[in-house]
């Protein structure tokens, strides 16, 4: 399994702020957003937008990233602290 | 004062997540503390404290809309931000000889006037010192897992990330980073 936290604006417009998914071979961040939009729900294409920045284990990585199980991933919008 | 020893010692670094208020002066103590206590004799100290201003930039037509901004709300990602403020301080130490820092950062709702972040850096001399401080808030700005949200009075809307956060690092893309 994976876990997938959502945070900020994008916690808000998903409605969740934590899912799992069942981890699979070969997974990349952009297979497993893909295998959301499998749904048939609209609001994952949210996750397509540029700017929503993706983090493994806490760490940004691209999209192309593998992911292992077990692994954590974080969506969040652009960071605005400080 | 002996820079030579100094400089050879690992920095001193802190970073704090919390949602309470902090004491500049009692941080400022305890961060000279923590210098004599190894022995350190520092020559600068930068201390930055950024505050929840009255009105937040990109909202002002909805100020109109939503009347006074009243406070902020700020949301974190626990297990990545104060790692995140780590490994900036840490790619600091390896530019700067500086020798130790302390940042603390507040979540949850904070009222304007409010402090929000703490940056101290004490250095042997004030060029670093400001260098360090000024490096850590460009890069905990535009890296560290925090987002604020504007509470207004009547509505709430999340702060829009700034361009000109992310052109503030151009300054520091050297061969060297």
């Amino acid at each position: 399994m994976i876990k997938i936290l959502f945070f900020a604006r994008l916690r808000e417009q998903l409605g969740t702020r934590e899912c799992s998914v069942t981890w699979s071979d070969n997974m990349t961040v952009q297979s497993l957003i893909n295998h959301l939009l499998t749904n048939n729900d609209d609001k994952w294409q949210l996750l397509l937008a540029d700017e929503v920045v993706v983090a493994i284990n806490q760490q940004v990585v691209g999209r192309d990233a593998r992911i292992k199980d077990g692994d954590e991933l974080a969506f969040f919008p652009p960071v605005t602290g400080g | 004062m002996d820079i030579n020893n100094a400089s050879k010692l690992s920095p001193l670094v802190s970073v704090v997540i919390q949602s309470s208020t902090f004491d500049v002066p009692a941080e400022t103590r305890l961060l000279e503390k923590a210098l004599a206590d190894n022995r350190i004799n520092m020559g600068a100290l930068a201390t930055f404290t950024g505050s929840v201003r009255g009105s937040e930039t990109g909202a002002s037509d909805d100020a109109a809309a939503y009347g006074e901004l009243l406070a902020l709300d700020i949301e974190h990602y626990p297990a990545m931000t104060q790692l995140t403020i780590e490994a900036i301080a840490l790619k600091a130490a390896q530019r700067w000889p500086f020798l130790a820092c302390r940042v603390i950062h507040r979540v949850g709702r904070l009222a304007v006037g409010e402090p929000i972040v703490l940056v101290l850096v004490a250095s042997s001399h004030r060029k670093e010192a400001f260098a360090v401080c000024e490096f850590i808030l460009d890069y905990l700005k535009t890296a560290a897992p925090f987002w604020k949200k504007a509470i207004f009075e009547q509505g709430e809307q999340w702060v829009a990330a700034k361009v000109s956060d992310t052109e503030a690092l151009d300054k520091w893309s050297l061969p060297s980073l």
